[in-house]
């Protein structure tokens, strides 16, 4: 058995159960001595883990799928065994735009249909008044950010590539582009909603969760070729993480305090278990909203990586014309997510009926109707 | 531009000092058209603005994900852009990853042709990392002299050595316990801190 791993990963909330693993000494309980290495964008985590830098990461789900597909950069088939984190991310607007959307509000805030027709009529007013696009930050191509704002505004008629400009921005320049006017809303991950809000800059719209109910957003990933090298390691590994995710879900303060180390994600305990808890303060002036799926990390089988979640994401990238839809390259992707090894390390049958997506529009989702889900939606790349 | 004329080539990079290095270098490998950008606000924007060839990131700058989003489908961009490293070029990526460099070019040049620059800046960032290596090196060495200096200190105050004598000790009990002479230093000033 290897015993000696690294492993990189990004400072955000959704990488506590690989962090809590290590720092609260789950793997090396399992007899592995694994080095964190934080990194500064996911080009470099997928590259690092690409290349054999790095033996695991931290990482975004479409990003594992989009290197074994070999879209967007150089094929590496890579294997997903653990979900890190179900939901978690949020969409942030300036008060500005908050103030906008609301005056064109007909339902309930927290309804993301009411609020993409919001959308809607503010992008037609700026329209007529001959105002800029409205400008949305996301992580990277390759995100649930990015097909989580799209599939929101494009289920109110705002087409995310006409409409609108989408821009990648790294998560730590979130907070100041929001500032700065730079862009008018983002989606990002924890804590930096949370962050533009104590500094009164953001207004948090929507928790990811009203949007879909379960959203698979990083996974624990290793290249394929280590895993099949090294199983004995990569099930204690498996272990390690799931250990660390009952934890967290059960001591949400000892868990903030760990994740507040500076080299890890380094901003303060109180707002990391404001995530945790799922209780976010949404707007400057001090409302508070909770949610039980704002993000989990290991309750509600969360820890273990469906196939739908995979398929779900790969039917994304062929709407907004990432690639062209394919049966063998369906497989590919929902081969990434391997809740197979997840059983085998953890000892656990599979749950007796699969996880859903719950999207607030559009058909329920099946993971073998993706022609289905791609027709139900007026706005698209993709060409049937 | 034409393929034969020297490459644009713009340089991201927020350390000034390494950029000039690496534009010193490119310049006296013949290729004249360089230029270094520092500020990461609205980034993507300046690089449509400038419309390079080729594109030398450092890896320790988050903006290369905003880079990324130049591999997409965009009408926002007037001419696709590919990573240089293809599946071909494990090696490159290596040993570009490892010097902490990656580099992105406009479809069409020829492999040929960027290789020379690829190599030139993985050479450049690994001379750059050796140069920081020794100044930390350096930074280390002033302050262990001056830690062993003022245990030297304590030592002749308290014991009557002569400043030889001193460091004879210091010098004999790093040996005997296997430490840096800084080490044992250090240990004699935070000891004589907790016995003021």
């Amino acid at each position: 058995m290897t015993g000696s791993l690294r492993i990189g990963f990004i400072p955000l909330v959704d990488a506590a159960a690989l962090i809590v693993a290590v720092d609260k000494g789950f793997t090396a309980a399992e007899g592995l001595d694994v080095t964190l290495v934080r990194e500064v964008s996911w080009s470099n985590v997928r590259d690092k883990l690409n290349i054999g830098l790095f033996d695991a990461a931290h990482l975004l789900a479409p990003v594992a799928i989009a290197s074994s597909l070999g879209i967007g950069h150089v094929k590496v088939p890579i294997v997903a065994p653990f979900n890190l984190g179900v939901n978690g991310n949020a969409i942030t607007v300036t008060p500005a735009l908050h103030a906008d959307l609301m005056a064109h509000l007909e339902g309930d805030s927290t309804d993301p249909m009411a609020t993409a027709l919001a959308l809607a009529r503010v992008v037609e007013k700026r329209r007529r008044e001959g105002a800029e696009p409205l400008t949305f930050g996301m992580t990277f191509p390759f995100s649930t950010h990015n097909y989580q704002l799209r599939f929101w505004m494009a289920a109110g008629g705002v087409d995310p590539d006409e409409d609108v400009r989408l821009v990648v921005l790294p998560p730590p320049y979130m907070v100041d582009s929001l500032a700065n006017g730079l862009v008018d809303a983002f989606c990002v991950g924890a804590p930096w909603n949370s962050i533009a809000v104590d500094l009164g800059i953001g207004h948090i719209l929507h928790f990811v969760s009203d949007v879909l109910v379960r959203a698979a957003e990083k996974v624990l990933a290793l290249r394929q070729s280590w895993a099949e090298k090294n199983p004995d390691s990569l099930a204690a590994l498996v272990r390690a993480c799931g250990r660390a995710a009952d934890f967290i879900e059960q001591n949400h303060a000892e868990a903030a305090q760990i994740l507040a180390q500076p080299d890890r994600i380094g901003v303060s305990p109180e707002v990391l278990q404001r995530t945790l808890d799922g209780r976010l303060k949404v707007s400057p002036s001090g409302t508070f909203r909770e949610s039980s799926r704002y993000l989990l990390v290991g309750r509600e089988g969360a820890a273990r990586p469906e196939a739908i979640q995979a398929a779900w994401l790969y039917a994304q990238m062929v709407r907004w014309g990432q690639i062209p839809l394919s049966p063998e390259a369906l497989g590919t992707a929902i081969g990434v997510f391997r809740p197979d090894i997840y059983d085998a390390a953890m000892g656990t049958a599979p749950p007796a009926t699969g996880a859903e997506i719950g999207a607030f529009a559009g058909p329920p989702f099946a993971a073998d109707d993706v022609i289905g889900h791609l027709k139900a939606f007026r706005i698209s790349r993709w060409k049937s | 531009m034409s393929a034969e004329q020297s490459p644009k080539i713009v340089i991201v990079d927020e350390s000034p000092i390494r950029a000039a290095i690496l534009e010193e270098g490119l310049r006296e490998a013949g290729f004249t058209g360089v230029v270094h950008v520092s500020e990461m606000q609205g980034l993507l924007a300046r690089i449509y603005a400038l419309d390079p060839d080729v594109i030398v990131i450092d890896l320790e700058n988050p903006s290369r994900d905003v880079l990324e989003q130049m591999f997409q489908v965009s009408r926002a961009v007037r001419r696709p852009i590919a990573m240089f490293v293809d599946q071909s070029d494990a090696a490159s990526i290596q040993a570009s990853v490892e010097a902490g460099v990656s580099a992105y070019i406009v479809d069409g040049l020829k492999k040929e042709r960027i290789k020379p620059i690829l190599d030139l800046c993985i050479s450049r960032f690994n001379a750059f990392s050796k140069l920081q290596d020794e100044l930390e090196r350096a930074k280390s060495a002033l302050e262990d002299r001056k830690v062993i200096d003022r245990a030297k200190g304590i030592l002749m105050k308290m014991k009557g050595f002569t400043e030889e004598e001193a460091y004879v000790l210091l010098r004999s009990t790093a040996m005997r316990e296997k430490k840096k002479i800084g080490e044992i230093a250090q240990s004699i000033l935070t000891a004589s801190e907790l016995l003021k």
